[in-house]
């Protein structure tokens, strides 16, 4: 497969897991500059794991990652975001004590903070079910909401690299196109986004390349295009 | 036998009572909602906040509401190194461990306390102690009047710095949600520093607007403490305005059951407030499901 030349995220042998439990045994990844790039993959696979390790939530016990060319493995969180490498996680993880205007507002606690009102008008503008609800616990927000908030205050850092991870979980077959949507229109301002879905076939359709994970292990990775048509892949994720 | 103006008094003074008991419990329920523990070593740094505001006035002279920013700041200082250099450091991040060391550290201050300043009752003897304050017929102690405004304008201050200001929000988004704000590049072991510093602020505040009218003994700050966790209970672990509330609501039980029972019995009526809400009310007035 042809390596992207110029990657925002280069992660390479990276070995990770829980305790002495090893649930990723040597990943080798990339995300070039202003790419999406889908990581496929069963229940328990590692995505999250993969994700998690990225963004420095949990040290790796091994590998590389490299992030705009220097190493962020092992990195304190809040270093990871400075840099602009932004995850939206798996369950949203919104504050559900504070308010939707204060969950963006921190949106912006470690980065992009001078550009903090123009960024919140652009989120609104973009969601604008956020708009009509500013003031409302962010707990009290439908599943949707949620999704939505959480990924509003993603973008409100101005990251250059995006990991979405399942954005499309629990949305109503409407959302979730909107959704797709929403990252193709993302991608075409120039933001690199790492796509962890469940949704193959709108995955693919939305993405330039993508990987399999399966038991921790990358096995399969191509163009989207391509991945659609194989007959492995279509088998068992599609069921035919 | 029971006057109303009597009854009037009483609940008047146990409402002053109040106003510093909820500074203690407003510590107490932020360090439990941030960090979710009981701090055990809460008393013996509002011990140790009462000998520095004596000490202050005792070798400097100054007045222990001159002192009170000083004390704050130090108080501050004081928590957060404590959470960075022990309470942090030995935890390994596991919150059983945080209330051992907090239980060991108690222990240590009050035996360091009572090693440097001995057993002595302590006193400061301000000009403004023995005034008064007439309302219908309250003699209220001007020193209790002051510390009660202080209390409610300090509990103030400290709601508009959580809910306005990005330290505050972000101090109560890792109450709630620790791992989100990791995403947010929130420095959550600073924030558990500065929450516990907070905290022991709260403490150093209280020990300013105590001193005028009360004594310190190596062992003062335990009467305190029970009575703040109370609060917290009474009001819902972790809630504000529940501390703020409780604190009132103590301070007047208190009083009254002084009235009715004698000095030494009017602690009962706080017992039973524990009891009933541990009975009926778990959560506490003011608190939500864990
Ligand atoms: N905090 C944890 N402690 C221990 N084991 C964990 C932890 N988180 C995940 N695991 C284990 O690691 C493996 C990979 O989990 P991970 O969450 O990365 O999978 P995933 O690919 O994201 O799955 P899904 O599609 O269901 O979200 C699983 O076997 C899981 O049980
Ligand atoms: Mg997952």
């Amino acid at each position: 497969m042809a390596r992207p030349r110029c990657c925002v995220l280069e992660v390479s042998g990276l070995r990770a897991g829980y305790g002495a439990v090893e649930v990723l045994r040597g990943i080798d990844l990339a995300v070039a500059t202003g790419e999406i790039v889908a990581l496929l993959g069963s229940n328990g696979a590692g995505k999250s794991t993969l994700n998690n390790n990225i963004c420095g939530l949990y040290r790796p016990f091994g590998g590389a990652i490299r992030f705009d060319g220097s190493d962020i493995a092992g990195s304190p969180s809040m270093r990871i975001v400075e840099a602009g490498l932004i995850q939206v996680p798996e369950g949203r993880r919104v504050f559900p004590n504070l308010s939707v205007r204060d969950n963006l507002e921190l949106g912006s606690y470690r980065r992009g903070r001078p550009a903090r009102a123009r960024n919140l008008e652009r989120v609104l503008a973009i969601f604008p079910r956020l708009d009509e609800r500013l003031a409302q616990a962010a707990g009290t927000l439908s599943g949707g909401e949620q999704q939505m908030l959480a990924i509003g205050r993603g973008l409100m850092s101005e990251p250059r690299l995006l990991i979405l991870d399942e954005p499309s979980l629990g949305l109503s077959p409407l959302l979730v196109e909107e959704m797709f949507a929403l990252i193709g229109r993302l991608n075409g301002d120039g933001l690199a986004i790492l796509l962890v879905e469940q949704n193959v076939v709108q995955s693919l359709a939305v993405a330039h390349r993508a990987y399999v994970l399966e038991n921790g292990r990358i096995t399969l990775s191509g163009k989207a295009a391509d991945l659609a048509q194989d007959p492995e892949l279509r088998k068992s994720y599609l069921g035919h | 036998m029971f006057d109303p103006q009597i009854i009037f008094a009483g609940v008047l003074n146990g409402l002053l009572a109040g106003g510093v008991y909820v500074l203690v419990a407003v510590g107490l329920t932020l360090i439990y909602g941030v960090l979710h523990i009981i701090n055990f070593a809460h008393g013996s740094l509002l011990m140790l906040a009462m000998y520095a505001v004596f000490w202050l006035w005792r070798l400097l002279g100054v007045d222990p509401y001159v002192a009170l920013p000083l004390v704050i700041a130090g108080a501050f200082g004081f928590g957060w190194l404590l959470y960075r250099g022990v309470i942090g450091r030995f935890s390994h991040g596991r919150d059983e461990n945080i209330l051992l060391i907090t239980l060991g550290l108690s222990i240590v201050i009050d035996n360091v306390a009572l090693l440097f300043f001995g057993g002595d009752t302590q006193t400061i003897d301000v000009p403004y102690a023995g005034l008064f304050v007439e309302i219908g017929a309250a003699f209220l102690p001007l020193p209790k009047i002051v510390s009660f405004a202080a209390s409610l304008l300090l509990c103030a201050v400290l709601g508009l710095y959580m809910t306005r200001s990005d330290t505050g929000k972000a101090i109560r988004a890792v109450a709630k949600e620790r791992q989100g704000a990791r995403l947010v590049g929130i420095d959550v072991d600073n924030i558990f520093a500065i929450s516990y510093g907070i905290g022991i602020a709260c403490l150093g505040a209280a020990a300013c607007l105590l001193m005028p009218s009360y004594y310190v003994t190596p062992t003062s700050g335990h009467a305190f403490v029970l009575v703040a966790f109370t609060i917290v209970v009474l009001g819902g672990m972790g809630s504000f305005i529940g501390a703020a509330v409780g604190g009132f609501i103590i301070g007047i039980t208190e009083a009254l059951g002084g009235l009715f029972l004698g000095e030494q019995l009017g602690q009962i009526g706080i017992s039973l407030i524990f009891i009933l809400i541990l009975l009926l009310k778990p959560t506490g007035l003011f608190g939500s499901r864990a």
